[in-house]
């Protein structure tokens, strides 16, 4: 008996269209947002909470008043909304500080300078340009404190006498890099206790180049924030590596120095050791000394940084696995070889996260100097509510300020991330 | 133990202070004075939308300027957070510290400090809102009150309540702005601090008419400025440039008519200008102008008060007792002569 087949399909049936609800903007609000009971609640009240803040803040803010005169006029045109007006009128002291108006232009070339200058620290591509990066802390230095040209560049002209000194010993004479070291190290020494000073008052002779004095007293707002927050990144970063491997060190003494010191400041607040800076330090130094009261700051924030940046460094040479180092050393290579080839390379990489969330939280530290009288935004604030004009501003300050930081260190972030990406040699 | 650490701070201070010169010639030395202010105390001192440093402490600095180099504007500023600030003067920081600081008894002596005279005689008030039918201080039994933490005002009002058998609530602030944001927003019923800081920011709130700043002052707070101990000679300077603002006052010199006295028969008033026969501010180290260069720096007690705290200010503080004797307030200067 034969079959008698009625249909037979000479194709595939092609593929319908995934239902509705999987795909489009209803397939990504069901995994993502109300994948489960649980997810579906937060989701909802997520969205109410955010809806409510919006609700107040954006008709406070986009109706904000931007051009009168002071709070008072503000409150008088409309009370409900946001006086902006006190940022029409003060942004330039929460950028700059109390820095003399006509010198502006100086803080805004370092801010660019900067950006310049990290460029070839932040991608490899422009390391050709590096020799910038060296020259820019000093030209950052004169541009924001001003004074002779010379008087700054005579520090690099030292040092690098100082480097061909050592190396024309090392080519020419000496075999021994110890005693080399030690001979350019003196002749660096005399170089600035006898030479550097006549030599910088004839080079202001024959060509004077100098910008106007400018005081610590007068630096402020975001200027001391970065100068503070970005001189304190870059000096404890190397510093934080030193104190990492020397906690690791075989010699007791320096093992000894660097967990004594990684200990010692990690147990102590950050605002005790600033008001050491301000408070203490002059109780102990001559009378008439005049130990620049940012310096002090500077170097405060920078050993305390470096302590937490050790640390999070050695997190990430514990991560390295022992045959890591055998290798290194069965190569024949020696230590600062092997530190510089195969550790720190690897260490680096796994602490990415740990690093860059020690810089953040450093560049947000860096408002406490409020607390000790330096005028850092926060300190501003309460300087420009002190003027009965503005007496009673409150939350504008602080949305502008809170923007500003949000927007360096979300900077900061995000290049994190990207170096990670870069970084991933693995699956 | 603290008081022993400070105690051996200011050893270390007075030891190395001893080896300067007068204060007075090393201002001169450094041709300019360094005043130690308030970084933000409203009417006291701040920084204009200009950047200029302005206030009541600011403008008595400008004229202890004026006196010794005849120009107020030989002053650079200190900024200084309460927490710093007698460390500052001891360390040497800054030459004199005018920056509403209360005169007690303990600062005068154990912190080795010498007050050059009372410029504003404040106190502590309370503020509270209309609706609340509050009439006086008295009727504040059971009140949630927005204190700001750490300071005398704290230990005032805990005195005040029970001396008078009351009981509150506090709500802990860690500042003037903070206290005005929790009492607008209904945490406390009332909000007690200095009450020059009161009629500040009453002025500035959305109604000021709801608000009342109750009539009674609760404590003493005489602020003045105040100097290291150790150099009688720059104290004495300090305090009568002090004494010649208020001098100026009472006897109606201001910085318009300081030069139309010259005929008066006063022979204080030539003595305090230096328009006399007899150089009597030689015994200080200062120049025989050096009072007329003060009062012309900002003009007299009057009108200081008047730019800074008062109507012109728009503070609108009343003069109240900081009004000269002559005129039912208690500032009283002793004679010039």
């Amino acid at each position: 008996m034969m079959t008698k087949i009625a249909f037979v399909r000479k194709k595939e049936i092609p593929p319908s269209a995934p239902p509705i609800t999987e795909v489009g903007l209803i397939g990504w609000l069901r995994q993502n947002l109300f994948s489960s009971w649980l997810n579906s609640i937060l989701t909802v009240l997520s969205v109410y909470f955010i809806v409510v803040i919006l609700w107040d803040f954006i008709p406070w803010a986009y109706g904000g008043h931007w051009n009168t005169k002071s709070l008072r006029e503000c409150l008088d045109l409309d009370p409900d909304v946001a006086c902006f007006s006190v940022l029409t009128a003060r942004w330039k002291q929460l950028l700059f500080g109390l820095y003399p108006a006509e010198e502006y232009w100086r803080p805004t070339l370092t801010f660019m300078f900067l950006l310049l200058a990290i460029v070839p620290i932040l991608f490899p591509r422009f390391f050709r340009f590096f020799w910038f990066s060296i020259i820019y802390p000093g030209l950052a230095v004169w541009l924001l404190w001003g004074g002779s040209f010379w008087s700054i560049s005579i520090v690099y002209i030292g040092l690098t006498l100082g480097a061909l000194f050592f190396l024309s010993l090392i080519r020419r004479y000496l075999k021994n890099y110890m005693v080399a070291a030690i001979l350019a190290f003196l002749f660096t020494v005399v170089f600035f206790l006898f030479i550097s000073n006549p030599l910088v008052g004839l080079l202001n002779v024959i060509l004077p180049i100098s910008l106007p004095f400018v005081e610590s007293l007068k630096m402020g707002g975001f200027t001391l924030s970065l100068i503070v927050g970005v001189t304190g990144i870059v000096a404890s970063f190397p510093i934080g590596i030193l104190l990492a491997l020397g906690r690791q060190s075989n010699l007791p003494v320096i093992k000894m120095i660097c967990v004594g010191f990684i200990e010692f400041i990690r147990g102590v607040p950050l605002i005790t050791l600033l008001f050491v800076a301000s408070v203490l330090l002059n109780y102990f130094l001559p009378p008439g000394t005049n130990f620049d009261i940012v310096l002090r700051v500077v170097i405060m924030v920078t050993l305390f940084s470096a302590a937490y940046m050790a640390e999070v460094i050695r997190g990430g040479l514990a991560g390295l696995p022992l045959g890591q180092h055998e290798a290194s050393a069965s190569l024949g290579l020696t230590y600062w070889q092997s530190q510089r080839l195969i550790i720190m390379p690897q260490a680096l990489k796994i602490s990415i996260p740990g690093i860059v969330n020690t810089f953040i939280g450093l560049f947000k530290d860096t408002t406490l100097v409020s607390i000790i009288s330096l005028r850092d935004p926060v300190g501003l604030a309460s300087t420009i509510r002190a003027d009965q004009k503005w007496n009673g501003i409150y939350w504008e300050l602080y949305v502008a300020i809170g923007l500003m930081f949000f927007i360096f260190c979300w900077g900061m972030s995000q290049y994190s991330q990207y170096l990670e990406r870069k970084l991933k040699t693995d699956k | 133990m603290k008081k022993l650490f400070l105690g051996v701070l200011t050893a270390l201070a007075l030891a190395a202070s001893g080896t300067f010169a007068g204060t007075l010639d090393d201002v001169k030395a450094r041709g300019n004075l360094l005043c130690g202010v308030s970084t933000g105390a409203p009417g006291f001192a701040t920084v204009d939308d200009s950047g200029k440093d302005v206030g009541f402490d600011v403008d008595y600095c400008r004229a202890l300027a004026a006196a010794i180099f005849g120009d107020p504007m030989a002053v650079k500023f200190v900024g200084l957070t309460s927490a710093v600030r007698f460390t500052a003067l001891a360390a040497g920081e800054v030459d004199i510290l005018a920056r509403n600081t209360t005169w007690t008894y303990s600062r005068d002596t154990d912190l080795k400090q010498t007050f050059l005279g009372v410029n504003y005689y404040d106190g502590q008030g309370f503020m509270v809102k209309k609706e609340l039918g509050v009439k006086s201080t008295t009727e504040l039994d059971g009140a949630t009150v927005c204190i700001q933490v750490g300071t005398t005002t704290e230990l005032n009002l805990a005195d005040y309540f029970k001396e008078n058998g009351m009981s509150y609530e506090p709500v802990p602030t860690a500042d003037n702005a903070e206290s005005q944001q929790q009492y607008l927003a209904g945490a406390c019923d009332t909000y007690t601090t200095d009450a020059s800081a009161l009629h500040g920011t009453r002025v500035n709130l959305e109604n000021p008419d709801d608000h009342l700043v109750l009539p009674e002052i609760i404590s003493k707070e005489p602020l003045g400025p105040l100097v290291r101990h150790g150099d009688d000679n720059w104290a004495d300077i300090g305090r009568w440039v002090l004494n010649a603002l208020v001098i100026a006052e009472e006897k109606g010199i201001t910085k318009a008519n300081i030069d139309s006295w010259k005929d008066t028969k006063d022979a204080e008033i030539h003595r305090l200008l230096g328009t006399g026969d007899d150089d009597i501010l030689a015994m200080v180290g200062l120049p025989k102008n050096a009072m007329y260069n003060a009062i012309k720096a900002g003009g007299n007690y009057g009108e200081i008060f008047e730019n800074n705290l008062g109507a012109t200010s728009g503070i609108n503080i009343e003069r109240g007792v900081n009004a000269s004797w002559t005129k039912g307030g208690i500032l009283y200067s002793p004679p010039f002569r």
